[in-house]
């Protein structure tokens, strides 16, 4: 008999949203949706606010990575009050914003491998749902737990020292930051009491990663086959092609490695991308105009970062997307799960970062901000940790925003979560008399690869569970779970 | 008649010169009574009533009371911080004083006795008013949600000839205070940054410079409202 299966809600994820599987009469995965069911509306109620309420206000979307977008918000308007793109800002101006970017990206990433993905490697997918949560994993390796908890309390010390407190800060202002680092400031975070100190961090990174390469080398065949498929991606490139989370220009690749947006400059990004709607979500559908809605969808975040980027320019680093790369003879690599593996380098990356950029003197340079000619339109870009996030605002001549567009780097990701969803049910539940309570974690599994924020993507407020439907061909309600 | 009298404030004694208020006897003798539209160079007229007081066993504004001799005078019970949480619950649900993105954050009295008074959810519905921001000028915005119509504006921003900037325009629950255009287009620099920090809320803005303080540094996150005045 038919039936439609409800996964409601999603946990372990940032956001509500729930997944219906439609199951036929012979017992195989017809179709499948990640519904996001949240709607707050941002874009409108930014409206005739002054314009460098922005940063401060737009980030409010969100409690784990508002950093992201107090940035975008920031770099947007650095163009309208004329300081331009990159290297418009002055160094100190940039630099503590790098340093607050890879302190939120190093915070955001540790969450997202330690507290919400570990309980899957350590318990296995069809562990035992009361045990596969942080929780669990502190029972079960309190040295993983620890580290995952100071990793991140370090991320929010240097996200403290540079906007102003650990959530929703006001470091980046229009044209540059309004503090610089203080040498005490410095001292704490570079030589802080151990484990809180920039080479613990770095030490840790590498282990967290061993962790990973263990667990990948045991389960070779789950992780290189679990909602592996063919795709585009897209990202921020350094202009000499290096990975640079802050800033850059687009550029995306095929599933051979071909680029198909060369290294084109964000301020144009409406000419390149356009959002589609459909009406079973409240998150948009961005494609690659010039590919087209069918083929031009791509994927973003980590795994989409490596597979842009020809380089990572800090060495231990380097080293391991080296290996990475090899690993798919320098092809992009489209195995979600791996999206673990390269988080887990960019998590190195930032330490690494963060460590060098502590040591620059620069940071306690007094000439915070810089302005120029005002312009009435600004594009800010930068790499999200889940990915790539536009913000688009226009002002009239009072100073009041018209217009704001937000593409925030989960919607990116709608189409290829939607994929590794259908992929995944197909793959655990195609013909199975039962579905099971491991089968419906299966197809969270392959969601929670992808880190998405549901929250930032429709820009919700409030709890964020997600929940999974199963119908019948009939669409009634067969089963439906909510977490 | 003597040129000082003595009274008291929950039972403190308080010398005070003939003729002052009670609010300026109890500055000058190191007890705080919170103000908002009181203030220097504007006639005290008790609009706000945050400066409410019980003396005999009457709420009476302490901005316009005399001190007379005797005077039995209490401010800080129970009965009367609870009044004037109040009214600042009153302040923020007939404007939209949202905190977390308004510039005069950490600078801001209405916010600092909102911490003071301990406010966490107010008692009263919120009105929903839209009126909007006028951001005409070139160097201040007036974000009307925000203006508690204090007057503080209106008295002390003139320019030399001693025209006034502010004016109040409409009556009754329409009424607000504006910025004469022609003459927001020449304020200076100086007078237009005074109209802000003597705008005891975030209505009046000084364009552009949004957030360049740090927060932590911003005046109430370092010290709480009245503590540069008590002295026990």
């Amino acid at each position: 008999m038919p039936k439609k299966i409800t996964i409601e809600p999603v946990t372990r994820v940032e956001g509500h949203g729930k997944v219906t599987i439609q199951i036929d009469d012979f017992g195989n995965v017809k179709d499948s949706r990640l519904h996001i069911v949240e709607f707050r509306g941002f874009e409108r109620f930014v409206q005739g606010r002054p314009y460098w309420e922005a940063p401060v206000l737009v980030q409010r979307l969100c409690g784990i990575c508002p950093v992201s977008h107090h940035l975008a918000a920031a770099k947007a308007l650095d163009v309208i009050v004329g300081a331009g793109t990159g290297n418009g800002l002055t160094a100190v101006g940039e630099k503590m914003r790098r340093l607050m970017h890879y302190g939120q990206f190093f915070q955001s990433h540790v969450l997202h491998f330690f507290h919400l993905s570990s309980p899957d490697f350590l318990f296995g997918i069809d562990g035992d749902p009361a045990l596969r949560n942080i929780i669990g994993v502190a029972q079960e390796n309190r040295e993983l737990a620890i580290q995952g908890v100071m990793m991140r309390k370090y991320g929010q010390e240097i996200i403290y020292h540079t906007a102003g407190k650990k959530i929703h800060g006001t470091g980046a202002i229009p044209g540059g930051i309004n503090k610089n680092l203080s040498l005490e400031e410095k001292e704490l975070l570079l030589n802080g009491a151990d484990p809180l100190n920039a080479d613990k961090m770095v030490e840790w990174s590498v282990a967290a990663l061993d962790f990973f390469k263990s667990y990948h080398a045991a389960n070779k065949d789950m992780v290189d086959t679990f909602a592996a498929y063919p795709s585009n991606h897209l990202s921020l490139v350094r202009e000499d092609g290096a990975l640079d989370i802050y800033h850059g220009v687009l550029r995306a690749v095929d599933n051979d490695g071909k680029i198909i947006l060369n290294d084109v400059d964000y301020q144009d990004y409406d000419k390149y991308i356009e959002e589609e709607v459909r009406n079973w979500s409240y998150m948009k559908f961005p494609y690659l105009k010039h590919i087209g809605k069918e083929k031009g969808w791509y994927r973003v975040g980590p795994l989409s970062r490596l597979n842009t980027c020809d380089f990572i320019p800090s060495p231990l680093a380097q080293k391991e997307f080296e290996l990475f790369k090899a690993y798919t003879n320098g092809k992009p690599n489209g195995m979600s799960l791996h999206y673990h593996w390269a988080r887990l380098i960019e998590v190195l990356h930032c330490a690494e970062m963060i460590r060098d950029l502590l040591k620059d003197p620069d940071l306690q340079n007094d000439d915070l901000v810089v302005k120029g000619e005002k312009l009435h339109k600004g594009v800010g870009v930068i790499e999200a940790p889940r990915g790539t996030l536009f913000h688009h605002y226009e002002i009239d001549d009072d100073d009041k925003i018209t217009l704001a567009n937000l593409i925030v780097s989960t919607t990116n990701n709608n189409q290829p979560m939607n994929t590794a969803v259908n992929l995944t049910a197909k793959a655990f539940m195609n013909g199975k008399p039962e579905i099971t309570e491991p089968m419906m974690n299966a197809v969270e599994v392959a969601i929670r690869a992808y880190d998405p924020c549901l929250s930032c993507a429709t820009h919700a407020l409030g709890q964020m569970p997600l929940e999974m439907t199963i119908v019948d061909g009939n669409n009634n309600i067969i089963d439906n779970k909510i977490k | 008649m003597s040129e000082e009298i003595k009274f008291k404030i929950d039972g403190k004694e308080i010398i005070a010169k003939n003729g002052q208020t009670i609010v300026e006897a109890a500055r000058e003798n190191g007890v705080y009574i919170p103000t908002l539209c009181n203030f220097k160079g504007v006639k005290p007229k008790g609009s706000c009533r945050i400066c409410s007081v019980k003396v005999n066993n009457r709420f009476m504004t302490s901005c316009t009371t005399p001190a007379s001799p005797g005077m039995e005078v209490y401010s800080n019970t129970d009965e009367i911080s609870d009044l004037r949480k109040s009214i600042v619950e009153l302040l923020f649900v007939s404007g939209n004083h949202f905190c977390p993105a308004c510039e005069k954050s950490g600078n801001c009295e209405l916010q600092a006795l909102a911490y003071k008074y301990r406010m966490m959810v107010p008692r009263f519905p919120y009105s929903f008013k839209k009126k909007g921001v006028i951001a005409t000028g070139p160097k201040l915005l007036k974000e009307q949600d925000r203006c508690i119509l204090c007057q503080r504006c209106i008295k002390t921003i003139k320019d030399v000839e001693g025209r006034r900037y502010y004016a109040f325009r409409n009556r009754g629950n329409k009424l607000e205070v504006v910025m004469d255009e022609a003459m927001s287009k020449t304020i200076s620099d100086e007078l237009a940054k005074q109209a802000m920090d003597n705008c005891p809320v975030g209505s009046i803005i000084y364009k552009e410079i949004g957030f360049a303080e740090p927060i932590g540094t911003r005046k109430y996150d370092k010290k709480p409202i009245g503590s540069d005045i008590e002295t026990n």
